[in-house]
């Protein structure tokens, strides 16, 4: 049984070969005339190959049946290369030995390239902070150079230096050449926040930058008190530019009950401020007193907390000294 | 019994079709001597060349040879199985190197096989048509109306084609759906086979795990691809000398009319000359190819054969033979057969025909000389017809003993309207389709 196929193959005639004792002599093998002798365990297993049968088995055909289908071939192909990879691997990694010279021969590699010069970070480079500010920077980033930088936690350092007070923002990235590079913008102090618990400096939004021995220290920037007060200095800063016109008189404002300021001059002069529109209110204040030189007066507290009714007190000197002008400039009589 | 039969064949037209879907199908040619299989692949209808000029076999095939094999035949005698177990073995072995080289699983096969003792009926039927237009129901109506003469139990019907259509006093008709008209006539050719032949055939098929898409007969087959068309349409005879059988068919305007078979063939001609000679089968089968003949000239009184032999006595080994003494063993069989062949026509009415061609096909067909001797026995017009050339066919399968094997491919790819394909009448259909489906379940499973 062949397939036929386009092109044949020359069916070659062999003359006949020769038979009997002829054959067994020109191929020098021993001669056995009495067939008979063969043992029988040998036709046993001869006679499969002595019956020549070109059909296959019903076996066999229905694998070679099974094996062409589409979808099989496909499994097998794609199937069979999966399966045995996962097989060797499965095989292979079940000792723990094994397993762990894998991972240590991948670490080493890994550690190697890691290790390369192309890949140290060799210095700390501080940009945009004062002497004070760098040194606490470098005390809290604890680096001891050379290091890799796969090892460098870039977001992790810059969470932590932007975590410092004076800190208001910061960048870091490995500079080519080997430099940590961190760009700090510092937090700059626009008030003095005197608490019962000392006196602190505050940026614009209200961020505590250092705490501080002395306000002398400071004199330039203003002063507020209060709790409270920091979660309010951009309103603060507003009404001290609004007094700028008092010039040295002013002394600070004060928070009052987390709600509204006072604006606090100097021989205890108040003006107590509403908690809606305070500027306003103030820039009314100022007015008059252009005017009619109210807190040149013995005013000790001018109370605009409602608009409708601004209200000044005097001070008890100044009521007394009303008081009296009234009793002599009246109708000449004392009150009782 | 006849609408079982019609549903039988539905169901393998139904097969068939699943096939043509897949697009994969096996021909089975289950001959005497040799089993051959091809595998084809279908691919769309045949397409007309680029330039619309028409392409080779007028784009009338659209399938592929993929896979040929062929085997020694088994089992089969006569063209029918008479050991299943061995037609099994040499059907999958043929099957198998044919999926092989096509690299293809196939799973519908259509069988050919030449025995089991066809016998042709003419039928005929006449109705009045409901309407003024044929309808396909009208076709449906007269092919029902044929009278079916008692064809014997045991019995099977393999083919039943509409072979003439007259409409009125118009005769001739191919098709005659859509044409107006008043009476509707049918001439019908059914050809009828053993069942039991048919049966075997089928279990065979079974047990290879395959199923049968349709089933030929290898008269029918080889006519459609060793005639040419001229030939298929004006007359002729297509005499098939297989191993076992030679098979006899009769076409006219592109239908068989008539099929025969004479059960002498080539094996016969070999056993002759293994009696006559003395030699084993197989022997006698490599003298008679290589050096067979029915024409003696002088010149093969002096062309000795050697006999050959393997009993070790020198003497009985070295016999040689003259050819004219090969031949004198063959010719009386040779003739015999073609004497059968002779009778089988004239009893068709061959001699009325109008064209009196007759093509010599099959393996036996290549016997030297041949068309010499058949021309002094059958007619004047006596040609060797070699199968129709199709895509893909390996060169070795080309030769005239496969020309039943291209002939089912063709048949496969085109098949002829037969008796089946048109829808039953209403009121002749059995009343109870469940049983029915269940009797046919269990008929085929």
């Amino acid at each position: 049984m062949r397939p036929l196929k386009a092109a044949r193959a020359p069916v070659i005639h062999r003359s006949k070969p020769v038979t009997g004792p002829d054959a067994d002599f020109a191929s020098g093998a021993r001669h056995e005339a009495e067939a008979g002798l063969h043992p029988s365990g040998v036709r046993l297993f001869g006679r499969r190959s002595r019956r020549f049968d070109p059909a296959p088995s019903r076996f066999s055909y229905r694998f070679q049946r099974w094996m062409l289908t589409r979808g099989v071939r496909r499994g097998l192909r794609l199937g069979m290369p999966v399966v045995l990879l996962v097989a060797v691997a499965g095989v292979y990694f079940g000792s723990e030995d094994r397993r762990d010279a894998a991972v240590a021969y991948v670490s080493d590699i890994k550690t190697s390239i890691q290790q390369r010069p192309e890949f140290m970070v060799n210095l700390m480079a501080i940009d945009g902070a004062g002497p004070n500010l760098s040194e606490d920077i470098r005390e809290i980033v604890p680096l001891d150079f050379p290091i890799s930088s796969w090892d460098l936690d870039v977001e992790q350092i810059r969470d932590t230096v932007t975590g410092l007070d004076p800190v208001k923002s910061a960048t870091v990235r490995v500079r080519p050449g080997g430099i940590l590079q961190l760009d700090v913008v510092e937090r700059q102090p626009v008030v003095v926040w005197r608490t019962r618990r000392g006196i602190e400096l505050l940026d614009d939004t209200g961020a505590h930058v250092e705490r501080i021995a002395s306000r002398k220290d400071y004199a330039n920037l203003p002063l507020i008190a209060g709790k409270g007060a920091d979660d309010h200095v951009a309103e603060a800063l507003a009404l001290m530019s609004t007094a700028r016109s008092l010039g040295g008189r002013v002394r600070g404002l004060v928070r009052i009950g987390e709600r509204r300021w006072d604006l606090v001059l100097d021989r205890g002069q108040r003006i107590m401020l509403p908690t809606e529109r305070p500027v306003r209110a103030l820039e009314r204040v100022l007015a008059v007193n252009e005017v009619q030189d109210l807190l040149e007066r013995d005013v000790a507290v001018v109370d605009m907390r409602l608009g409708q009714r601004p209200t000044i007190r005097m001070t008890k000197a100044a009521s007394e000294d009303w008081w009296n002008t009234k009793a002599t400039v009246g109708n000449g009589q004392k009150r009782p | 019994m006849m609408t079982d039969l019609y549903q039988s064949q539905r169901a393998m037209r139904q097969m068939r079709r699943q096939a043509m879907q897949r697009g994969v199908v096996a021909i089975l040619d289950v001959g005497s001597s040799k089993i051959a299989c091809l595998v084809l692949r279908f691919d769309g209808a045949g397409r007309l060349s680029e330039d619309n000029s028409i392409g080779s076999l007028a784009g009338q095939t659209g399938f592929r040879v993929i896979g040929a094999a062929t085997t020694r035949s088994r089992g089969v005698q006569f063209g029918e199985v008479t050991a299943m177990q061995e037609t099994e073995r040499a059907i999958r072995t043929a099957l198998q190197a044919a999926q092989k080289m096509a690299d293809i699983r196939v799973d519908h096969v259509i069988v050919c096989f030449s025995g089991a003792n066809p016998r042709s009926y003419g039928l005929d039927a006449q109705v009045e048509l409901d309407g003024q237009e044929v309808t396909e129901a009208e076709v449906g109506r007269v092919l029902n109306a044929c009278d079916v003469p008692d064809y014997g139990a045991g019995r099977e019907v393999l083919h039943a084609q509409p072979v003439n259509f007259a409409l009125d006093n118009r005769s001739g008709l191919i098709d005659p759906r859509g044409q107006l008209g008043q009476t509707l006539a049918v001439d019908m050719h059914m050809l009828t086979v053993d069942a039991v032949a048919i049966q075997n055939i089928l279990r065979c098929i079974k047990r290879c795990d395959l199923e049968l898409a349709g089933i030929a007969n290898s008269a029918y087959v080889s006519g459609i691809s060793a005639l040419v068309e001229d030939e298929q349409e004006l007359g002729a005879a297509c005499i098939d000398m297989g191993g076992g059988t030679t098979s006899v068919s009769i076409f006219m305007k592109k239908h068989m009319i008539y099929a025969d078979c004479v059960r002498m063939g080539g094996d016969h001609v070999t056993a002759d000359i293994s009696m006559g000679l003395g030699v084993p089968a197989a022997v006698a089968e490599r003298i008679k190819t290589f050096n067979g003949g029915v024409h003696a000239t002088g010149a093969d009184d002096r062309d000795l054969i050697d006999i050959g032999g393997d009993t070790g006595d020198w003497e009985h080994d070295r016999r040689t033979v003259s050819r004219a003494e090969l031949i004198g063993i063959m010719r009386p069989r040779v003739e015999e057969i073609l004497e059968e062949v002779r009778v089988r026509l004239d009893a068709a009415g061959f001699e009325h025909m109008p064209s009196q061609q007759i093509v010599l096909t099959g393996g036996g067909s290549q016997i030297m000389g041949l068309d010499g001797l058949a021309t002094r026995i059958l007619g004047q017009r006596v040609r060797l017809g070699r199968p129709l050339r199709v895509h893909g066919l390996p060169q070795s399968a080309t030769g005239p003993g496969f020309s039943s094997a291209v002939g089912l491919s063709l048949f496969a790819a085109h098949p002829q309207d037969e008796w089946w394909d048109f829808e039953i009448p209403v009121d002749t259909y059995a009343a109870r389709p469940l049983k029915r489906a269940m009797r046919w379940f269990r008929d085929n499973w």
